[in-house]
């Protein structure tokens, strides 16, 4: 069967909204006091590096970046065949009292946000945990929403989304792949 | 995969990735809060039918901070001393509905041969005179985490090579990573283990010339007096570890013993204790290594 591929993003694309989240953020929370920035591996992390750039531009202020990995925290271990491989997780700083901007590329099922948050209270008691995401395609099975949506998607079950970065050495770009 | 019983069935690929996820481990163990959910509901039976201190301990704190529940069964409590068989041990303990069996036992092949009989994943905690993979493991992870990587190296394993399943274990793995391995020790205590690209030194001085790590391998006291070697005192004076035989390794080698170690029989106290030593950081990363070890072994029950 053959597999459809459509273009949704380009680098321009991307670059707008990752301008405009930023500026988002900025305003929703008056500024950048007590934010910081945490990126779920692996796509998340590149996101959340770019966002703090763009704020950095704007306010003239560096946004502490932290990956988290949240493998050990999914709820679907005991059912996969295979253990997702474990990817560095890195906040080397206290996250208790702070504004945690959690990024993620994809917002599908919402279980890796679930997952994520549950990490995040590991380290420490945050003061607020805000959610940006590059993409939410629907199909939550959580109750759960982001704060800063780049391009709301409506997709199907059968269809898969890829984002590409060049961090990953690849040319910025969002795909959606309809299998036929 | 479904279990690890050894150093032998496991490919270099499957060695690397236990190794770089270890890694991640080894942060979680530095966090306030050292526990992780991964394995939530889980059960494990520590099955020790030899005493172990060190080895269930960590091995136990492993489990703990991945939420398994555990349960430590041992010998002198257990209804072996009522003599049941093995293999009635631990079909029963399966029907507890267990997930992973921890196994030590004094005779060699016994984690292979429950593997081949439960659905649990087996995971060998050191069998006979044949293996300990999870510290040859975790000795590979600390020299890596001093040194860089393993290819090249140059590591002296110094002691009763003969006995020791450490030794053999960590001979199996160093010899797929490309690492110069030497063989230190009594002519009594060394085998022909040729076909690993080993080389043999019945003198220490001669041994240690340039090595990047020293394994001292413990000197189990139940071999004195067995004609293996004269005494605990000759046996230091010929291969025991002291401040002056250091000095012909290399400037910054590394010093590792598996432990329990013998102070003044195979490594002298004060290089036991010196910056070079690496001792305590094996303990700490055995734990890491555990958890690793313990994560990628599925555990589901159909996998065979």
């Amino acid at each position: 069967m053959p597999e459809m591929t459509k273009e949704l993003l380009n680098k321009k694309d991307i670059e707008r909204i990752t301008s405009r989240i930023a500026h988002e953020i900025i305003e929703k929370n008056r500024g950048t006091e007590n934010l910081c920035l945490v990126g779920i591996q692996r796509g998340g992390v590149h996101l959340a590096k770019r966002l703090s750039e763009k704020i950095r531009a704007v306010e003239h202020f560096d946004i502490p970046v932290g990956s988290l990995d949240i493998a050990l925290y999914r709820d679907d271990l005991g059912i996969r065949k295979e253990h997702p491989a474990v990817r560095k997780t890195d906040i080397p700083w206290d996250i208790t009292d702070k504004k945690i901007i959690l990024v993620d590329d994809v917002l599908f099922t919402g279980r890796s946000i679930r997952a994520a948050m549950d990490a995040l209270m590991d380290f420490g008691r945050p003061a607020q945990i805000q959610l940006a995401v590059l993409i939410d395609r629907g199909h939550r099975e959580l109750p759960i929403r982001a704060d800063y949506v780049g391009k709301n998607i409506p997709t199907s079950r059968l269809e898969s989304i890829e984002v590409q970065l060049e961090e990953d050495g690849l040319e910025d770009k969002v795909l959606l792949q309809t299998k036929q | 995969m479904k279990d690890l019983v050894g150093i032998k069935e496991l490919s270099k690929d499957v060695i690397e990735l236990i190794l770089n996820t270890a890694l991640s481990f080894k942060d979680v163990l530095k966090r306030d809060i050292k526990k992780v959910p991964a394995l939530r509901g889980k059960t494990v039976v520590n099955l020790f039918f030899e005493p172990s201190t060190r080895t269930r301990t960590s091995f136990e704190l492993a489990e703990k901070r991945l939420s398994t529940d555990v349960l430590n069964f041992s010998v002198p409590t257990s209804s072996v001393v009522k003599g049941e068989s093995l293999f009635d041990t631990v079909k029963t303990i399966e029907a507890y509905g267990v997930d992973y069996i921890v196994i030590r036992h004094s005779s060699s092949g016994v984690p292979h041969f429950i593997a081949g009989n439960v659905n649990a994943s087996v995971i060998n905690a050191g069998d006979g005179t044949n293996e300990h993979p999870t510290q040859a493991l975790l000795d590979a992870f600390s020299i890596i985490e001093k040194k860089g990587s393993l290819d090249g190296l140059r590591i002296a394993i110094v002691g009763d090579i003969l006995h020791s399943r450490v030794a053999k274990s960590n001979i199996y793995l160093l010899s797929m990573f490309g690492t110069n391995i030497r063989l230190i020790g009594p002519s009594t205590l060394i085998p022909d283990m040729r076909q690993y690209g080993v080389e043999v030194f019945y003198d220490m001085d001669e041994g240690l010339r340039d090595v990047d790590a020293i394994m001292m391998l413990r000197i189990q006291m139940e071999r004195q007096g067995k004609g293996f070697f004269p005494s605990t005192q000759e046996y230091f004076k010929n291969w025991g570890l002291n401040m002056g035989r250091l000095k012909i390794a290399k400037r910054d080698a590394i010093v590792m013993h598996p432990g329990p170690m013998n102070r003044g029989v195979e490594i002298a106290s004060d290089v036991a204790d010196c910056p070079q030593s690496v001792i305590l950081d094996q303990v700490t990363n055995g734990i890491a290594v555990r958890m690793a070890v313990m994560y990628l072994l599925s555990g589901i029950k159909d996998n065979g």
